[in-house]
């Protein structure tokens, strides 16, 4: 078996622009849902309409890249007004609906045949990051030993994405420490008891609501650039609980959380992936039981084992704390 | 009573305000700070509160109360905003409050507690008070990103958190978590939250439900402190021995209507009183008042 060529791609998972991409979503994630209590089950949403909103500005219209980033980051703040207006004075389980199926439908539209002179149907879009890897100031590949390696492109996708999560990472450590993160949490314990001090709940959310899907949305960024094309199907339902398990993996309201939530996820099913069809190459575990194209599923099985390990002897998460976990809700 | 050498001066001058008020529903009072008119709410076909008219006098403590059903609870929520009325107006302090959404309900100076206890749970208790306090700079996203802009003003309003803490006597708690707390300290708790808002009024939602009897003369003496700072109290209970020993003015409610007014002592006299405690059967016939008092005593037993 090639432990090096395993261990070398698990590494990499660690740092790369998928775990980006990810950890970005689960930190909007996590200011809705950790923070604030408002189940959004519609944050691929968020990046979907961030990517294309800079890759039909590009690609389509034909406009500047900067341009097109603008269009996206208001389309994240349109969808949020678009999802809290009706929704975020009802309950809780009206967001919970409504962002599901806004999700679906946002997907949709993207993937449509009647508007594929636009979006690329399901095809999607590519040909909108020439200026961004214009902008790449590496002119070679990255080895680290002989089991990593980053080419150029990665590496600037990378060193980009990296100072966006430590932007959003700094954003919601100095948000959620002052008086306004304060009575973000209170939301979370308990709508009315803040509105019985003079607190505009509803306002609260909706600026929740925004800063989460703006931070989610450079998540979008990260994907379509990584890849250089946007696919509707990229942001399916199944993202957005990703997101949900790396945020509760890394402890829901913890500045660190997603990011380390998104390291431990990405390892694991990018070490699962790597040694199950190895293992079955080598003949450790015979064809009878498993091949190497159902070693991808079984991939999943595994890291969803692992979770419901995870969660029953340290349901608090990473950072968690286990005193928080055990109170009473109200 | 009144002729006691000990009596507060709130109490004093809480209960000579009171003194020529007649006896009956609607009665007008010298200093209203709450003034309510035609107050319906409805919910389907019942009506479950329907107030013509009500005034509550200013720095004095009044209990409403009545049987379970009456309306009372129904009633708070639609003077605090958190429930709106089919119909009716009121005024607070002179501005008219009728429908206004619950936040600016709290800003104007009128502050509620909840029959059950709203501890916001993964806060520590000194966070629950920090919350409290109105007019924070830092409650702002964008100021909020500042610490320069709102450190001044948070120890500010620490310290005076910590004041109240020490007077309700959870200064020992200040870090834990307020999900922590038992039942009677979660009451205590957001009797002092509210505080921290400076209200003109507070409106408490059966304050000693659920309060274990060592802890039931601390809240009492509270919510009489209330009244010696000059505050007005308006309170929902069933336990009569408290509704006599603190109040100086007490409303019944009975099928959504006020059906009687007046001081603890007449009020519980009152064969109407008696009639909605004690179901129509009654033959309501003159009592002694301290049997009638027995009796209403123990027509909430049945609840």
């Amino acid at each position: 078996m090639g432990w090096d060529i395993i261990i070398g791609v698990s590494l990499e998972s660690l740092i790369n622009a998928t775990m980006i991409a990810y950890a970005l979503a689960a930190i909007g994630l996590n200011v809705h849902f950790g923070y604030t209590g408002l189940l959004n089950f519609g944050q691929s949403a968020f990046l979907g309409v961030a990517a294309y909103g800079l890759a039909m500005t590009v690609a389509t219209f034909g406009l500047p890249f900067w341009v097109g980033i603008g269009v996206g980051l208001l389309g994240a703040v349109i969808l949020a007004l678009l999802l809290g207006i009706p929704t975020l004075r009802l309950r809780a389980d009206y967001l919970a609906i409504v962002t599901i199926a806004a999700a679906e439908i946002v997907r949709l539209f993207f993937r449509s045949v009647s508007l594929s002179e636009w979006t690329g149907g399901s095809d999607g879009l590519q040909a909108f990051s020439d200026d961004f890897y214009a902008m790449n100031p590496y002119g070679s590949a990255l080895e680290i030993g002989t089991v990593i390696s980053f080419d150029a492109r990665e590496l600037w996708v990378m060193t980009v994405g990296w100072v966006l999560v430590a932007i959003s990472v700094l954003i919601v450590f100095l948000a959620m420490r002052s008086p306004w993160g304060r009575v973000i949490k209170a939301i979370r314990e308990d709508e009315d008891a803040v509105r019985s001090l003079g607190k505009n709940v509803v306002s609260y959310k909706m600026q929740s609501l925004i800063l989460g899907g703006v931070l989610g949305s450079l998540g979008g960024y990260i994907i379509a650039l990584s890849k250089a094309a946007v696919q509707p199907d990229t942001f399916g339902t199944e993202f957005t609980f990703y997101m949900y398990t790396i945020v509760i993996l890394g402890g829901a309201a913890r500045v660190f959380g997603p990011v380390v939530g998104s390291m431990i996820f990405w390892f694991l099913l990018a070490f699962i992936n790597a040694v199950l069809p190895a293992a079955i190459t080598a003949g450790y575990i015979p064809t009878w039981l498993m091949t190497t194209t159902q070693a991808g599923a079984v991939g999943y099985i595994f890291v969803g084992l692992g979770l419901v390990l995870l969660l029953i002897f340290r349901p608090q998460g990473i950072f968690g704390d286990k005193k928080e976990v055990m109170l009473d809700g109200r | 009573m009144a002729a006691d050498a000990n009596v507060p001066p709130g109490v004093a001058r809480a209960r000579a305000a009171l003194k020529d008020v007649p006896h009956q529903p609607g009665a007008k009072k010298p200093d209203a700070i709450l003034v309510a008119d035609k107050v319906v709410r409805r919910f389907g076909g019942l009506t479950a509160v329907n107030v013509g008219h009500i005034e509550i006098q200013r720095g004095a403590i009044t209990a409403l109360i009545g049987p379970n059903g009456a309306g009372k609870t129904t009633f708070f929520n639609l003077l605090t905003g958190f429930d709106k009325p089919n119909e009716g107006d009121w005024t607070f302090n002179g501005s008219p409050l009728g429908g206004v959404a619950p936040h600016k309900v709290a800003r104007k100076g009128m502050v509620r507690t909840f029959q059950l206890t709203k501890a916001l749970s993964r806060l520590s208790v000194i966070d629950n008070m920090r919350l409290g306090a109105t007019g924070q700079k830092g409650e702002s996203f964008w100021q909020g990103l500042v610490p320069a802009l709102w450190k001044a003003q948070e120890q500010e309003i620490t310290a005076r958190a910590d004041e109240l803490l020490a007077r309700f006597k959870l200064d020992a708690k200040r870090e834990d978590f307020a999900g922590s707390l038992s039942g009677g300290q979660r009451k205590l708790l957001e009797m002092a939250r509210a505080l921290m808002v400076q209200p003109d009024m507070v409106m408490l939602d059966e304050p000693m439900a659920g309060v274990n009897p060592a802890l039931t003369q601390s809240l009492l003496g509270h919510v009489k402190s209330l009244r010696e700072d000059g505050m007005t109290v308006l309170f929902v209970e069933h336990d009569m021995d408290m509704v006599r020993d603190i109040s100086d003015w007490v409303i019944v409610m009975g099928q959504g209507e006020v059906i009687a007014e007046g001081t603890p002592d007449t009020v519980m006299a009152d064969p109407r009183v008696i009639d909605a405690y004690l179901g129509a059967h009654h033959d309501g016939t003159a009592h002694d008042p301290d049997e009638v008092a027995a009796e209403v005593e123990g027509g909430k037993s049945h609840e």
